[in-house]
């Protein structure tokens, strides 16, 4: 069985990719990507403690962060048309009405 | 062993009533929503009756202390005086949406009905989630529902934006909150908060600076719903672009609610329950986390407060103060006493009021001028007196001057941290609030004493069921001014937490 501090060292490293991306990344889609892989590397986390730690409810949680992932991928993408439909571009240095 | 669950279950039903209606009402406004087919108030009340009976039986949980769910909830005299103050905040709110031209011009029927109560049965979770999973589940269905009715009139391109901005900036701090609690269950091998809090009390890995990491990244999820420095840039642009109701309802309910939540996580997780060493609760050692309050509530005052000065929107410039309003309550939790704790329940109290009662005036211009801006306010003051000066009465409450329930709330605040030594924090504080007076009287310079270019012949008419909603916001606002010893005694009496002594 592999160690625990692989999966650790794997997640931090996937969310830190994704951090970074939410922060650099121009458009919408891709920031949602990134994400997307925040909370998947999140996941890999809570698996790797639960399994190490013996304890389901790490696992649990996981479903969990899937569901809501999903949940907000849903109401994102629903934005992110209304968004597109108003300005038909998703870069987000043009979306740009409300500032300061 | 699973009877006994199922049995633990079942009992934990009774302490879920008021959850358990909430839910029904949600179904019942989305099904009533679409059998109408059309514009109604209906809906509206269908959802106000829904959340009346539900906060009636809150009311008779008061003085109920139990674990519900095998620890995911609890049900205690802090989550029920919070439930209450939801169910009053949602229910003026909805109330707004009838009388907001915004909403009622936009193309949906009256989706925005079940999404606020679905709001409001979250915002219930939060108060009483003592469980990671819950405290996320319940964060989200806050924060989904709040997104959509941010982007509500889709139609017009600034709310679309704003919710936009919303989602991304939402889904990365709830993301880097959940990493947080996904170390501390590494560390701990437990999502139940008081678990965690009797496993870190005597273990040895408290001085673990990946403790503190993950304290910190946990509050970018908190400090995301109670709009604190520096987790506050969706706050402005949320605030503008999305309908004024829906701002309203933002800036009281969630934020509300994530103070519910934030103060449960702390005190419950990172205080040494069971020793009080002089009247103040024990920190556990090694873990300072209201070093980390100090200076967030700090930046969030000042950084709110100067900011709000420049505003020409009256609805950026409530954000504004709005995140300022966030770092006084914070100071609350700076100490880690009783004192501070009921403090912060008065001033939330209070804060709902004057807060509801600032936006409704701004939904109720904006019927008018079509604009939140403060140019467009000029002359109000002629044309609507009485309206006027309900928002010179809310004004002076938000900026703390005597006799308004603003004060009440910032006195408690401010002697609760004398008492505890910490003299300069209240200074920082007490400068904070003269600055804050500035663009809050600014809001009264334009309506009353600027004079418009056009006549100001033609008065605004407004019906009676406005003036009723106003004067029913701002009779709180000075009666608890003058005679707060109700408000301090509620505050006091639910300032009990389970497993604090």
């Amino acid at each position: 069985m592999l160690e625990l501090n692989y999966f650790l060292v794997l997640s931090a490293l996937l969310f830190s990719i994704g951090v970074v991306g939410v922060l650099v990344r121009r458009n919408a889609m891709i920031i949602f990507m990134c994400i997307e892989l925040m909370l998947n590397a999140i996941n890999i986390s809570l698996v790797a403690f639960s399994s190490f730690l013996g304890n389901d409810s790490g696992q649990i949680f996981v479903f969990f962060v899937l569901t809501v992932a999903a949940a907000e991928a849903a109401v994102g993408l629903a934005i992110v048309i209304s968004l597109f439909r108003n300005k038909e571009s998703l870069d987000i240095d043009k979306i740009n009405i409300l500032k300061w | 062993m699973q009877e006994l669950t199922l049995k633990q279950t079942l009992n934990s039903l009774s302490g879920f009533i008021p959850e358990t209606v909430l839910i029904a009402t949600v179904i019942v406004c989305l099904f009533l929503d679409l059998i109408l087919r059309k514009k109604s108030v209906i809906v509206a009340v269908a959802g106000i009756v829904g959340l009346l009976v539900s906060g009636y039986f809150a009311y008779l949980q008061f003085g109920m202390r139990e674990v519900i769910f095998t620890g995911m909830a609890v049900v205690d005299p802090f989550a029920v005086f919070f439930k209450i103050l939801f169910v009053v905040s949602t229910i003026f709110v909805i109330i707004f949406t009838i009388s907001s031209k915004e909403i009622q011009e936009s193309t949906h029927h009256n989706e925005h009905v079940y999404l606020m109560v679905a709001m409001a049965l979250g915002a219930f979770l939060m108060a009483s989630a003592s469980n990671m999973i819950m405290m996320y589940l319940s964060l989200e269905t806050v924060s989904i529902s709040s997104y959509i009715l941010s982007g509500y009139t889709k139609r017009i391109k600034r709310s679309s934006e704003a919710a936009m901005k919303y989602v991304i900036y939402g889904a990365a701090s709830s993301g880097i909150m959940i990493y947080g609690m996904s170390l501390i269950y590494g560390f701990t091998g437990s999502m139940n908060i008081y678990e965690i809090s009797a496993i870190l009390a005597k273990s040895a890995v408290t001085g673990n600076p990946v403790i503190v990491m993950s304290i910190i990244m946990i509050l970018a999820g908190f400090g995301y719903k109670i709009s604190s420095v520096p987790f506050h840039f969706w706050t402005p642009d949320v605030y503008e672009g999305a309908p004024v109701p829906v701002t309203a309802f933002l800036a009281v309910t969630s934020s509300a609610a994530g103070f519910a939540v934030m103060i449960r996580f702390f005190a419950v997780t990172f205080l040494q329950n069971n020793i009080l060493l002089n009247g103040k609760l024990q920190i556990i050692p090694g873990i300072n986390w209201t070093e980390i309050i100090v200076v967030l509530s700090v930046a969030s005052m000042i950084i709110g407060n100067f900011t709000a000065v420049w505003q020409q929107s009256v609805k950026r410039m409530l954000a504004y103060s709005s995140i300022a309003q966030g770092g006084y309550i914070m100071l609350g939790m700076t100490m880690a006493t009783q004192q501070g704790l009921t403090a912060m329940l008065v001033y939330l109290m209070g804060y709902l009021f004057m807060t509801l009662g600032a936006f409704y005036v701004v939904i109720l211009v904006a019927n008018k001028v079509d604009s939140d801006e403060l140019v467009d306010m000029r002359g109000f003051g002629y044309k609507s007196p009485v309206i006027a000066v309900f928002m010179a009465v809310f004004m002076f409450s938000l900026a703390g001057i005597p006799s308004t329930v603003g004060f009440v709330g910032k006195f408690y605040l401010f002697s609760a941290l004398i008492e505890s030594n910490m003299v300069w924090l209240a200074l920082v504080a007490v400068l904070n609030s003269v600055v804050s007076l500035f663009f809050y009287i600014k809001v009264l310079k334009y309506m009353f004493l600027m004079k418009p270019e056009e006549e100001l012949t033609p008065k605004y008419q407004y019906g009676i069921g406005n003036y009723a909603v106003l004067l029913l916001l701002a009779l709180p606002v000075m009666f608890f001014g003058l005679y707060f010893a109700p408000l301090v005694k509620i505050a006091e009496y639910s300032a009990i937490l389970i497993g604090l002594k």
